[in-house]
């Protein structure tokens, strides 16, 4: 009988030998590891200012990117379209987010808008660049994956139909990122309205050909019924709120106005309306491995492809990169290799030159040190002089005390000697009676 | 009602005025008003007005909703013309309308395209050249030897700019347009589908965009420099304060309390049009049709019409000018 091979599964019992291996825990094994990695989203917003970016930020991860002392690239205008990133650690439940926010600021603002999609452009390609780079290393430890993986399109809510510029940029941006355009500040809008205004953009984007992202299925019923339902009002109409009212004694986000409350979420049908958690769960819980897959496999793909065929094509190398991609392993390695070297002996110049600094620096302190200890030393000998001459000039009054004391004591002792000499001479001359 | 003066005519007859059949002391100078009113309303009013903003915005709903009829360029010409031209129009449509015998011809100069390219830059210039050349033929008519009794009065005598509700503040685009047509016509800058903004958001916007007209040096109708006199300078004080009207426009009516009013039901509330608590319609309408209607029509024709006149007669250089012998700034003080 041939023995299989048993693997310890925990909550099955051991007696199914020949039904169950174990591999169906392989998909545990995979969550486990991943949320000890934790995960890496970047979503891109991109809309003309006063849109409503920023609050839609704040609402959908419930965080305050933007507040009063970190404001947001809203309350300026800029001259010229700008791409900022800020990344923030979302942690819930033990498992940690790194969400990267990529806003672009000045986006269709100007007078004169030509280009204004270029440096969108030119940032993501960097990111696919640099994850390029980074796969085409031959030692490719850590990959940070920082591509955009989402774009959110914001659309002026005007009531007709997509703008020249919409049309531009979603055409432009529709094979290099996942597009999911939504109409903005959708409470201007009646139900009738944005019924018509939905079906005149998606109009619009079937005939430009634009490929905006599909929500797919996934296996959850009760979420599938309601990604169902929004995924036929694409795109969706949004409206955002940091403020929280009190309705009914309830509270909800919402913006109050004299006529009424909206509250925020999305808007489906028949002024049927749901909040947030729907767009937050399909864009992080549900599908953002899915978001993340395509921005893998599809645009990251077209911009490899694209990018290869430039290089072997024209078999010089046009690229702007140190060319690793055409060259053998060896050849990498050697490249590598040289690359450490090099960079080991720029370390070891700077080292050197750290080290240089310092041992002057030493020298310098001890060499004023020693000074200062000379100077001192000549103040010291200074003084013990002076108090040397000092002493001397002491002993010498003493020893002129003395001699004079001494002198003065002679002469008394001379002058007692003669007294006593002269009592004596008296005493002898019979002076005693 | 019509006051009486009195006028000393005694000692000319040497008689007192005895019996109401004859009443001296009324000379009936102010009947002059009830002649002046007949002949207005036998010749009728007209009225330019010009919008111009973004597609999108609400201009032609809000023509409607101001002459509470269908006035504007999508009523009239039946096409769905939804898409955005690819270069600037200037699209005039008359009316003719009446109100309790009042005659009215009224012209609204609709601008498709302003704004909306990629690239806008100079789509001011087929306005102003449009402006220009209403003034234009307004001096043709009035240069002539024959002239008309009644020149018809194309001129633009008002022209509303629509804001778009970012309620963050203006953009280059809004600057730019500003400051070169305040220059040339008057202009009302509204704040358009103002049911986006909170009363807040209203007022922070409002303020930021009055801050930038006037670091920008835009002066907008009622013009500062042309108040007449104190009682003139307070309202248009009050006038100013309220500048850019947020202003909402509906063509459709809805059951309110019990009344029929215009306004637009969405699913949190209707905004009701004229109520001034929702939006500042009414004191739009006011300002332009009840109020004020005169006072545009005479600086346009007294002000903008003589600088641009003076402007094209001294580049002619024709006697005219010269024997005139006003020289410019004179004529752009007050003088109505």
């Amino acid at each position: 009988m041939i023995e299989r091979p048993e693997t310890a599964v925990p909550s099955i019992a051991q007696r199914n030998l020949e039904g169950y291996v174990g591999f169906a825990n392989l998909p545990n094994q995979v969550y486990r590891k991943s949320v000890k990695r934790g995960f890496e989203f970047t979503l891109m917003v991109v809309g003309e200012s006063g849109l409503g970016k920023s609050t839609l930020i704040n609402s959908l991860f419930l965080t305050d990117l933007y507040s009063k002392d970190y404001p947001g690239p809203s309350q300026r205008i800029k001259k010229t379209v700008q791409v900022e990133q800020s990344k923030v650690l979302i942690k819930e439940g033990g498992v940690q987010l790194t969400l990267t926010i990529v806003d672009t600021p000045g986006f269709g603002d100007a007078v004169d808008n030509s280009n204004c999609w270029q440096p969108v452009i030119n940032y993501i390609d960097s990111k696919c660049e640099d994850f390029l780079n980074a796969e085409s290393r031959v030692n490719r430890r850590s990959m940070p994956d920082n591509r955009v993986h989402c774009c959110l399109y914001f659309i002026a809510p005007s009531g007709h139909g997509l703008k020249p510029l919409d049309i531009e940029f979603m055409k432009r941006l529709h094979d290099k990122v996942n597009v999911i355009p939504l109409i903005a500040k959708a409470d201007t809008l009646t139900p009738e309205e944005c019924q018509l205004f939905k079906k005149q953009i998606m109009k619009e984007i079937q005939e430009h050909k634009i490929k905006i992202y599909e929500f797919p299925d996934t296996e959850d019923d009760e979420d599938n019924k309601l990604i169902r339902k929004i995924k036929e009002k694409m795109p969706l109409a949004v409206v955002g709120s940091n403020v929280v009212i009190e309705v009914n004694g309830k509270k909800v986000r919402g913006r109050q106005y004299p006529w009424g409350v909206a509250e925020e979420g999305i808007f489906v049908e028949n002024g049927e309306h749901c909040d947030f958690t729907v767009l937050r769960n399909m864009l992080i819980r549900t599908h953002m491995q899915d978001l993340k897959d395509v921005t893998n496999n599809v645009h990251y793909e077209n911009y490899r492809s694209k990018k290869l065929a430039a290089v072997t094509c024209n078999g010089v190398d046009t690229s702007k990169t140190k060319g690793q991609l055409t060259k053998s392993p060896l050849a990498q390695m050697e490249e590598e290799r040289r690359e450490h070297v090099m960079k080991m002996k720029k370390m070891e110049a700077e080292m050197e030159q750290v080290f240089e600094m310092k041992v002057k620096e030493k020298k310098q302190k001890l060499k004023d040190s020693e000074a200062e200890l000379e100077r001192r030393h000549e103040q010291m000998k200074r003084n013990l002089e002076a108090q040397y001459k000092e002493l001397e000039e002491k002993r010498r009054v003493f020893e002129e005390e003395k001699a004079n004391w001494e002198a003065q004591q002679r002469i008394l002792e001379q002058q007692k000697l003669d007294a006593s000499k002269t009592m004596e001479k008296n005493k002898k001359k019979g002076k005693i009676f | 009602m019509i006051g009486h003066t009195s006028v000393a005519v005694g000692g000319l007859y040497g008689e007192k005025a005895s019996g109401p059949t004859v009443d001296f002391s009324y000379v009936g100078i102010d009947a002059i008003l009830e002649q002046m009113r007949r002949k207005a309303m036998k010749q009728g009013f007209e009225l330019n007005i010009m919008v111009v903003g973004q597609s999108g915005l609400g201009k032609s709903t809000l023509m409607n909703t101001l002459f509470k009829s269908k006035v504007s360029r999508k009523s009239v010409l039946a096409t769905s013309q939804e898409k955005i031209p690819k270069t600037i129009e200037i699209k005039s449509i008359s009316h003719d309308i009446e109100e309790k015998g009042v005659r009215m011809k009224l012209t609204v100069i609709d601008t498709p395209g302003f704004g909306d390219q990629i690239n806008n830059e100079n789509c001011w210039q087929p306005i102003m050249k449009f402006i220009n050349d209403q003034y234009e033929a307004y001096l043709q008519e009035e240069i002539n030897i024959n002239r008309k009794k009644r020149i018809p009065d194309s001129r633009v005598h008002c022209c509303i700019y629509f804001i778009p509700p970012t309620g963050h503040c203006l953009r280059p685009l809004d600057v730019e347009f500003m400051r070169r047509l305040s220059k040339v016509v008057n202009i009302v800058p509204v704040i358009a589908k103002a049911d986006t903004l909170t009363l807040e958001e209203r007022d922070f916007f409002k303020k930021k965009i009055r801050e930038e007209l006037r670091a920008n040096g835009i002066d907008v109708y009622p013009q500062k420099e042309f108040d007449e006199d104190a009682e003139d300078r307070m309202i248009n004080e009050k006038i100013r304060e309220m500048i850019p009207f947020a202003v909402v426009g509906s063509d459709q009516e809805y059951q309110v309390n019990g009344r029929r009013l215009l306004g637009r039901k969405t699913k949190w509330g209707t905004i009701e049009v004229e109520n001034i608590a929702h939006c500042e319609f009414a004191y739009l309408r006011d300002l332009l049709i009840r109020t004020h209607m005169q006072n545009i029509k005479d600086i346009t024709s007294s002000i903008h019409y003589e600088m641009y006149r003076v402007r094209r007669l001294n580049e002619n250089n024709t006697v005219v000018a010269h024997a005139n012998g006003i020289p410019e700034h004179h004529l752009a003080a007050h003088e109505m």
